[in-house]
């Protein structure tokens, strides 16, 4: 804990000055504590039955690694085993090396709950790193809750929801969205938006958010908004509308394989965002996602998130080198693989913190937690999400971006926001 | 919605729209009628039809890696191997299904959906394991990119015409080899009365290998032509699947000229709506009247009369 030669955030100093009461909670990642585990008897850090022992404890890991969504959750698992092994090299948590109990929840969200069940009764997992989209999360969160596990979920998503076994690593809506629109209205004097989404749960909570932001907070106008079934691969006319329409902006939240057929219909309909205008600002377009676009078609689109490949500090240039080193040089890391590497962390943290693995120990010592991460500090909030940093980033032609606004202040997680219902 | 703008911009929207709706036109005929053909003629209903096409886009990936590495002079026309290539992939694979599973489920209809299906699944799995969960990026030659200004204020994607286009020569393609062809007067008969055409001297299975060779081969052109506008993914071949049985039962089985009715019906229809509602209510519209037509008509637009 008394490690303040950690690297300093971009935007580091002022924020660092707001937050100075909480910076002796500060933990940086690489930075080995020495433990030992003699020092915390097995008995007095694990009095529930958890799979504790005395130099091991067991956590599990739930992602899809077959199935639809196999291709947004491997992202995942691998920064997670990435975390474990680094944390494992630095001597563990709390003296013990963590092992994990991997299972597949197969994009079948029946089969999360039950493969859940089995991590938490079965396995008696320390926690869980796990889930991607809102339904498998919503399926295991009766599990959790039943039987007081710990979830630590890295998707960011669209609030509504807040759960003491949950620990949500990614941003929920208002804070992915709110300061990239104040950024393009403020910045680029956008005046209209076009909004457009995949259907279902997360885009359409999204947009409604954007749209009461746009509509009450900025004094701005949207010309349109609409939605096309996930899987969904013709977009000319809604290209056609939009060229009708002319918006300044077009507020993009398209996942999966629509958005690859979205970005290149939209180059081929003539219209280049790496022009003024129109200006596309996307939250569902990380990294990962360009893999599929090719950078040639996202090349100039906005992305708004908390977290990009090229974020210039030591402890990203470390954490980007270490994934590519264990799982290859052609990898990228997106904004939900930055989120699922900070679990393991976090959970590391609270554990250390509350000197036990109790799942109701390490609840009380989470708010609070303050952690170097790549995206720069976040901080637990009493509602288990996140303060962190909002950016926008620019899409370069190689699939990367550069970062063109970041906000001055961490911005604090609201998942129930008042006006935005 | 329209009371701001020029009649100029009017025409101009309603020109691209027009378009739009010919593409989307192309498209659902390209991506059916390997599957009309195999439903078609051969009472066969491939599930497995998506991941043919998928295959095709693969091969277009790898294609497009080799030139790049090996010869990236030639890359602006790697296009073109590649679809000749994804023809032969998917092609060579159907003949082999054919031979080692769906020839043993002839008499069968029901399990050779089934066993279509599993196909499907190894296929997902295999790409999975072979090309990595996540999509791949093909790159596409500068040219085939951006659109055409056929006017000062319309324009075209230059991909949109490339499919047209193509489908028109696949489609004729295939309507001279049906048509005008010893082998397509051998399919045909083998269709219409199979043991009166082996009576007289047609090798039935072997017509049936071709058939259903033909059927994948031509999904995995598609495939290929796919790749300028969707996804490359394991998975990706299911975003196509629902709308190409829709336009193939609507069409009613085994006629070409049922495909093109029931294509371009559908195409309109959904890219009129989309424009006026929103894509999910266009979506539903559709559907909605596709159901009430094959209530009505729960043998499709247009049917064969066959000897059963």
């Amino acid at each position: 804990m008394t490690d303040f030669t950690k690297p300093r955030q971009p935007a580091g100093p002022s924020r660092r000055a707001v937050l100075a009461g909480g910076a002796a909670l500060t933990a940086s990642l690489f930075t080995p504590k020495g433990l030992r585990a003699q020092d915390f008897p097995t008995a007095a850090v694990n009095t529930t039955g958890l799979a504790v022992t005395d130099d091991t404890v067991t956590v599990g890991i739930l992602h899809s690694v077959t199935g639809t969504m196999a291709i947004s959750e491997t992202g995942s698992v691998q920064a997670e085993k990435l975390a474990i092994e680094q944390i494992n090299a630095q001597g563990g948590v709390l003296g013990r090396k963590i092992q994990f109990i991997q299972e597949d929840g197969a994009s079948d969200w029946p089969t999360f709950a039950e493969k859940a069940r089995k991590l938490l009764v079965n396995d008696k997992v320390a926690s869980v790193m796990g889930c991607w989209t809102s339904a498998s999360r919503k399926a295991v969160l009766p599990v959790f809750e039943q039987y007081n596990g710990m979830l630590y979920y890295p998707t960011q998503y669209e609030g509504l929801e807040q759960s003491p076994n949950v620990i949500y690593t990614g941003q929920e809506a208002t804070q992915q969205i709110i300061a990239g629109l104040d950024w393009v209205s403020r910045d680029k004097g956008a005046e209209t938006f076009y909004l457009i989404g995949s259907d279902y749960i997360w885009p359409r909570t999204s947009h409604k958010i954007a749209r009461k932001h746009i509509e009450n907070f900025l004094g701005k106008k949207v010309v349109g908004e609409e939605y096309y079934p996930l899987g969904h691969t013709q977009f000319n006319s809604v290209i056609n509308k939009i060229k009708l329409k002319k918006p300044d902006v077009i507020y993009a939240i398209i996942v999966g394989g629509s958005n690859v057929a979205f970005f290149k219909q939209l180059k081929a309909a003539g219209i280049e965002m790496t022009e003024e205008k129109p200006i596309v600002l996307s939250i569902s377009t990380s990294e990962d996602e360009i893999l599929g676009v090719g950078g040639e078609n996202a090349n100039g689109m906005f992305f708004s998130a908390k977290y990009f490949q090229t974020l210039d500090n030591p402890i990203n240039q470390k954490f980007v080198s270490d994934f590519k080193a264990m799982w290859g040089p052609e990898s990228v890391v997106g904004e939900v693989t930055h989120n699922a590497y900070i679990g393991p962390w976090l959970w590391k943290l609270a554990v250390e913190k509350a000197g036990s693995f109790d799942i109701d120990k390490v609840r009380a010592a989470s708010p609070g937690l303050e952690l170097d991460t790549p995206a720069g500090m976040v901080r637990i909030h009493e509602n288990h999400h996140l303060w962190s940093t909002t950016r926008v980033g620019r899409a370069r032609d190689d699939g990367q971006f550069d970062v063109v606004f970041e906000t001055a202040d961490l911005v604090e997680p609201d998942p129930f926001p008042d006006g935005y219902q | 919605m329209f009371a701001d703008y020029s009649m100029g911009e009017l025409t101009a929207i309603f020109a691209m729209q027009g378009f739009a709706g010919l593409i989307l036109f192309s498209i659902f005929v390209l991506m059916a009628l390997g599957l009309a053909i195999i439903f078609g003629q051969m009472g066969v209903i491939n599930m497995a039809h998506g991941e043919f096409l998928i295959l095709g886009a693969y091969v277009t990936y790898i294609t497009s890696h080799v030139f790049q590495d090996v010869m990236p002079g030639l890359f602006s026309i790697y296009f073109f191997v590649a679809m000749i290539l994804a023809f032969i992939a998917s092609g060579a694979l159907g003949m082999f299904v054919e031979w080692a599973l769906i020839r043993h489920l002839y008499k069968r209809p029901l399990d050779t959906l089934l066993a279509t299906w599993g196909l499907s699944l190894i296929l997902q799995q295999a790409y999975r394991s072979i090309f990595g969960a996540r999509e791949v990026g093909v790159t596409i030659p500068d040219w085939m990119m951006g659109s055409v200004y056929l006017t000062d204020m319309i324009e075209v994607p230059i991909n949109g015409l490339f499919v047209m286009g193509l489908t028109v020569i696949i489609f004729a393609a295939v309507g001279a080899l049906m048509f005008r062809s010893t082998w397509g007067r051998s399919m045909r008969a083998v269709v219409q009365n199979r043991t009166m055409a082996e009576g007289v001297g047609i090798d039935s299975e072997k017509i049936d290998r071709l058939t259903f060779g033909l059927g994948c081969g031509i999904a995995g052109v598609a495939g290929s032509a796919f790749t300028m506008i969707g996804s490359t993914g394991p998975t990706a071949g299911q975003q196509y699947i629902v709308d190409t049985f829709l336009v193939v039962v609507f069409g009613g089985a085994g006629s070409l000229l049922g495909l093109v009715a029931s294509a371009f019906s559908i195409s309109q229809a959904q890219s009129i709506l989309e424009f006026f509602l929103s894509g999910s209510m266009a979506k539903v519209l559709t559907l909605l009247a596709v159901v009430g037509i094959l209530m009505l008509r729960p043998q499709g637009l247009f049917t064969l009369k066959l000897r059963k």
